[in-house]
Formats: C-alpha cells, sequence, structure tokens
C-alpha cells in the first residue's frame, strides 16, 4: 500500500475507481470479487432473516404439539418437527439470533481483548514475557476442556459460552498483533513520534494501532466463524447455551435421539449453520485478499 | 544440536506451570464450597466441615497448592468426587478409544491431505486445484457432530437400501477382540473427525508448497532440465515439509475438540464421554486431571515436533 505506485497499479480498477462515487467504488470491488461478493450476500441474507425473526418464522419456536411430533418436513413445517412437536424452521430462524450473537460477541471481544494484550505485550519486555508465557499455557489448554471446565464452574449460560469461546481466541490474537508491533516499532515513523516526545500509549494507538486493524477485521471474521461452530458443539454435549433456548447448536443437539425417526430435525439446522460459516470463511478470505497488502503480495 | 534440545525442553517448564497455575485457580479457588456440594444440601454443617478439613480447604492456598503439585509431581491426580475411584487410573483405562481415534485420524489426514494439496498447489488455478479449495471450504465449516449424523445414517439407518447396517455406529471394540471388528468400530468416527482436520491440512500444505513453487532455485532446477518429479520432492516437497510438520503437531489440539463431540456421537467410551460426564456432575478432579493429561501431551507431542524439524532444518537450531 505505502510501496512504490507502478503502471499496472494505475491500470488496475481500483486505483482508477478513486474519482467514482462510493456505491460505483464498492460495485468494482465487487466485480473484482464475485465468490466473495456472493459470501458477503449470503451473511447479510441470514443475517437480516434473524433480525426479522417473528415476521419470518412461521410458527411460535417455544410452542410444543406432541400430536404433530416428528413429522416430516412440509408445507406448514418446511423443516418438519421436533420430538415435542416445535417447528424446526421456526426454531432455526429464531436459532439465528442466539448463535449470530454468540459468533460475534465472541468475535468482538476476542480480537479486541487478544490486541490489546499484544499491543503491551509488544511495547513492554516484561510484561511480554509473563503475558507471552500465559498465552503459551492458554495454547496448550484444548479449547473445548477450557469451556467444558468453565461451564462445570459457572453454569451454562450463553455469557458463560461467549467468555470461554473468547479467552480462547486469545492467544492467537494476542500474538500476531504483538509481533506486528514489534516489527513496527522500529520503523522510521515510529522513532520520528518518539523523537518529538509522543507517549507510550500515543504511540501504541495512534500510530501502530492503525497498521493492524485490517489483520483484525479478518482475524474477527474467522474467530466469528470457529465460535458458531464451536457453539454448536458445546450445546451439543450440553456445556453451550441451555436446553430449550434456540440456537443452531441446540436445535440439533435436542433431537439427537431422534435421528433414525427424524433426520430433518439436525440436517438443516446444520446445513445453515454449515452454509453461514462457509460464507464467513469465504468473505474472511476475500478480506484478507483485499485488506492485507503483505498477503497480497504473495498472491 | 544437544544444546538445542535442552533449551526447547527447559521451555516446556513454564508453560507447564502456566497450564498447572490455570487449572488450580480455575477449578479449586472459583468454584464456591466444593464440600457442600459433595455432601449435599441435606447435610449438617460439621459434616460440610469435616469434608473441609479431609480436602485441606481449610489450608491457605499457597498451601494447598504447594501439596497440590507435591501430589500432581508423583502422578496423583486425585479421586473422584462422586465414585471415589482414583482418576488416573480412570482416564487410564478410557485411554484406548482416544488414542485410537486421535491417531488414525491424524494418519488418514496426513495421508491424504498432504499429497492433494502439493497436487492442487503445483497445478494451481486448474479444475483440480478448484475443487480442492471448495472442499476445503466446506470441509473447514461444518460441524463435526452433524458429519457424524450423516454418517451414522447413511451407514446405519438407511444403509444405502440394505437391511443391515454396513458399518457399526456406535460403541468401540479393544484390538484384543481383534482388529477386523476394531477397525470397523473406528471407521465412522474417523471419517466424521476427518473432514475438518483435512480441510485444514490440504489449505497449509497448498499454501507452504506455493510459497516454495515461486522460489528462484525451483526455477533453477527446472531450467538445468531436471524431472518434474526430482523438482517436486526434492526441492520443493522437502522444503514445504517444515511448516507442514509444524502445523500437524499444533492439529493434535483442535483435533482433541472434535474427539471429545465425536465420543459422544457415537457413545464411545473414552476419555472425551468421561470428562462430559464429570462436567454434568461437577466432578472437579477428572476435569482437571484430563486437562492436566491432555494438555501435557499437547506440550509432548509439540515438543517432539519442534526437535524433528530442528533435526530436518539445520537453520533452526541456533
Amino acid at each position: 500500500m505505502l510501496g512504490k505506485r507502478t503502471a499496472a497499479d494505475h491500470a488496475a480498477p481500483v486505483v482508477r475507481a478513486r474519482d467514482k462515487t462510493r456505491w460505483q467504488r464498492l460495485y468494482l470491488l465487487a466485480r473484482r470479487h464475485p465468490t466473495g461478493s456472493v459470501a458477503v450476500a449470503v451473511i447479510l441474507l441470514i443475517a437480516v432473516v434473524s433480525a426479522f425473526a417473528p415476521m419470518i418464522a412461521t410458527d411460535n419456536p417455544y410452542a410444543i404439539d406432541t400430536p404433530n411430533r416428528l413429522s416430516a418436513p412440509s408445507r406448514e413445517a418446511y423443516f418438519g418437527t421436533d420430538h415435542v412437536g416445535r417447528d424446526v424452521f421456526s426454531r432455526t430462524v429464531y436459532g439465528g439470533r442466539i448463535s449470530l450473537l454468540i459468533g460475534s460477541a465472541v468475535a468482538l471481544s476476542g480480537v479486541i481483548g487478544g490486541a490489546v494484550l499484544g499491543l503491551i505485550a509488544g511495547y513492554n519486555r516484561r510484561v511480554d514475557v509473563v503475558l507471552m508465557r500465559i498465552m503459551d499455557g492458554l495454547m496448550a489448554f484444548p479449547g473445548i476442556l477450557l469451556a467444558i471446565s468453565l461451564i462445570a464452574v459457572l453454569g451454562a449460560s450463553v455469557q458463560n459460552v461467549i467468555i470461554a469461546l473468547s479467552i480462547f481466541e486469545l492467544p492467537s490474537v494476542s500474538r500476531v498483533s504483538r509481533s506486528t508491533v514489534l516489527s513496527l516499532r522500529e520503523q522510521p515513523f515510529v522513532e520520528a513520534a518518539r523523537a518529538i516526545g509522543a507517549r507510550p500509549h500515543r504511540i501504541l494507538f495512534v500510530h501502530i494501532f492503525p497498521n493492524i486493524v485490517a489483520t483484525l477485521i479478518v482475524m474477527a471474521t474467522f474467530a466469528c466463524a470457529a465460535a458458531m461452530l464451536s457453539e454448536a458443539g458445546l450445546s451439543f454435549i450440553g456445556a453451550g447455551v441451555p436446553p430449550d433456548t434456540p440456537s443452531w447448536g441446540n436445535v440439533m443437539a435436542e433431537s439427537r435421539g431422534f435421528l433414525h425417526k427424524a433426520m430433518w430435525t439436525i440436517f438443516y439446522p446444520g446445513l445453515v449453520l454449515a452454509i453461514f460459516v462457509t460464507a464467513l470463511n469465504v468473505a474472511g478470505d476475500t478480506l484478507r485478499d483485499i485488506l492485507d497488502p503483505r498477503l497480497r503480495r504473495q498472491a | 544440536m544437544k544444546a538445542y534440545i535442552a533449551r526447547r525442553i527447559l521451555a516446556v517448564i513454564p508453560v507447564m506451570m502456566t497450564v498447572g497455575v490455570l487449572v488450580f485457580v480455575l477449578l479449586r479457588v472459583v468454584p464456591g464450597d466444593v464440600a457442600r456440594s459433595i455432601v449435599g444440601v441435606e447435610a449438617s454443617r460439621a459434616e460440610v466441615e469435616a469434608v473441609r478439613e479431609s480436602l485441606g480447604l481449610n489450608d491457605p492456598v499457597h498451601v494447598q497448592f504447594s501439596l497440590w503439585v507435591g501430589r500432581l509431581v508423583r502422578g496423583d491426580l486425585g479421586r473422584s468426587y462422586i465414585s471415589n475411584e482414583r482418576v488416573i487410573s480412570q482416564i487410564g483405562k478410557r485411554a484406548g478409544p482416544t488414542l485410537s481415534i486421535t491417531f488414525f485420524t491424524e494418519l488418514v489426514v496426513v495421508i491424504v491431505a498432504v499429497p492433494v494439496g502439493v497436487l492442487a498447489a503445483w497445478r494451481v488455478g486448474s479444475i483440480v486445484d478448484r475443487g480442492v479449495m471448495v472442499f476445503a471450504a466446506l470441509g473447514f465449516s461444518v460441524p463435526v457432530f452433524w458429519v457424524g449424523f450423516i454418517l451414522i445414517f447413511l451407514f446405519g439407518t438407511w444403509a444405502f437400501g440394505r437391511s443391515e447396517p454396513l458399518l457399526p455406529v456406535f460403541g468401540y471394540e479393544p484390538l484384543s477382540s481383534g482388529l477386523v471388528p476394531y477397525l470397523r468400530h473406528l471407521a465412522l468416527p474417523v471419517a466424521a473427525l476427518c473432514l475438518g482436520a483435512m480441510a485444514f491440512l490440504v489449505r497449509i500444505t497448498r499454501a507452504s508448497t506455493l510459497e516454495v513453487l515461486n522460489e528462484d532455485y525451483v526455477r533453477t532446477a527446472r531450467a538445468k532440465g531436471l524431472a518434474e518429479d526430482r523438482v517436486l520432492l526434492i526441492h520443493v516437497f522437502r522444503n514445504a515439509a517444515l511448516p507442514i510438520a509444524t502445523i500437524i503437531g499444533l492439529q493434535f489440539a483442535g483435533l482433541l475438540t472434535g474427539v471429545v463431540i465425536t465420543e459422544s456421537v457415537f457413545a464411545i467410551p473414552g476419555m472425551g464421554r468421561y470428562v462430559v460426564a464429570a462436567m454434568a456432575s461437577r466432578d472437579y478432579p477428572i476435569i482437571e486431571g484430563t486437562v492436566l493429561i491432555v494438555a501435557t501431551g499437547y506440550v509432548l507431542i509439540n515438543l517432539g515436533v519442534d526437535i524433528f524439524y530442528a533435526y530436518l532444518d539445520p537453520r533452526i537450531r541456533y
């Protein structure tokens, strides 16, 4: 981004787009990344459906209707009904709210927390030694066992799942931001800032932080995808969202005993989750290509 | 080389100490009244006090910690609050299925993912490469238990229209009851776990190989007329293999998450189901023991990988 501009750069649409309107630039960007655009569209669609869940769901997601239990997908119940007759489609639509909440909360807190730790560690040698040892220890502490321990101690709730999964994100995010700080702190622009008497926190947050924002956004996308998958796994073994609350993981976990009679209770929610997570991962890859100049050079 | 190995082994100590402190704080200091939860709400105050005293909960935290570390060093992981069995022997009994699943999954993943990743990088942009990348994106994004249930449905319930299940869909048979039943019981759990791990390793292998393929010495090797298979094997793969080896080591931690869930899906009596059951009954010594054993295993595997890495690549010994 800061390098010399070559003739090829001038020919590329993005550079020419400088004098276009915002929407025209967005359109050009989308045309250059068709797969990524589809992924973003899928993410937006599912997010909108979850946001407007009450208007889209065909039934109350909690309404028990035992006479119609385990009925196959039909016009009335698009995804069929579960073992107590609840409408799987409506539970999936509402479940998106919890799953998306967990995914985005983990992405935000894990990445912000990891970035702050990494920035501090990268700038202060003494803190660095202690923090990085703790992160090494956390890395060796398998994610699922960390979650199981936390849930055993604190109890199963949406909040505790978010805490457990955010802690799991800390080591990788803090390492990446730390290594960026280490390489940037010797750069002339940071030395210049120090020379004119800028205080450490100003150097960290005004001069160094903007340089890791792009990487952090990409990491947040992947963290969100990973957290949503983990939520499903944790709910499945009973360490996740409390029973009855619909999340994509829970909707599947609750009907696990009826698989041989009602494949749809697991198949459709899992499919939605898989599509959403794939879209997030693809969007993350595309974002990395667009935002991260170091990785772009390799491509 | 000896100095390098010594340094790597010394670096394990702070990591294990951190894990120990984390476990101790999380499962010993944070929970409310453990004694009360053992004897139950009905018990009298004197009974609670007796259990507190016998568990050493009335000692100051640092005394508790040093006693705890002392027991750990002697291999004593304590006893289950509920069954009063020794945690270490209980874990020992359940290690077989867990280790078997982990081992065979990693084996299959490496055998398939590494050649496929190299092939995709070699023919980058081709249909094969695109197919592999699509598979990798999907495999990375499906929940492991969902794949497990689809497999149970395909091979057990539906069985492709046959009346008998094609493969056993739950349980575990130890190797002592014969190689064929052992492998047949492992087939579906391993298949379910493979998908995600394979997707990940394929991506890493492809990226790592692509990077080496762009090196000048590869162009030189081709320019001097070396056969392509020689270029790939000797010039490209040997260099690309280093980051791949590291990832395989790190992958064991991720794999374990899958194993815990897979054991629940296929009703396999391994460490994963043991710890999940302990979570439900708040049997902290079992959780604690499992975390410590698994973390130790993970650290040792990565120590092994690091040393192997130094053996492969003399540059990083210093």
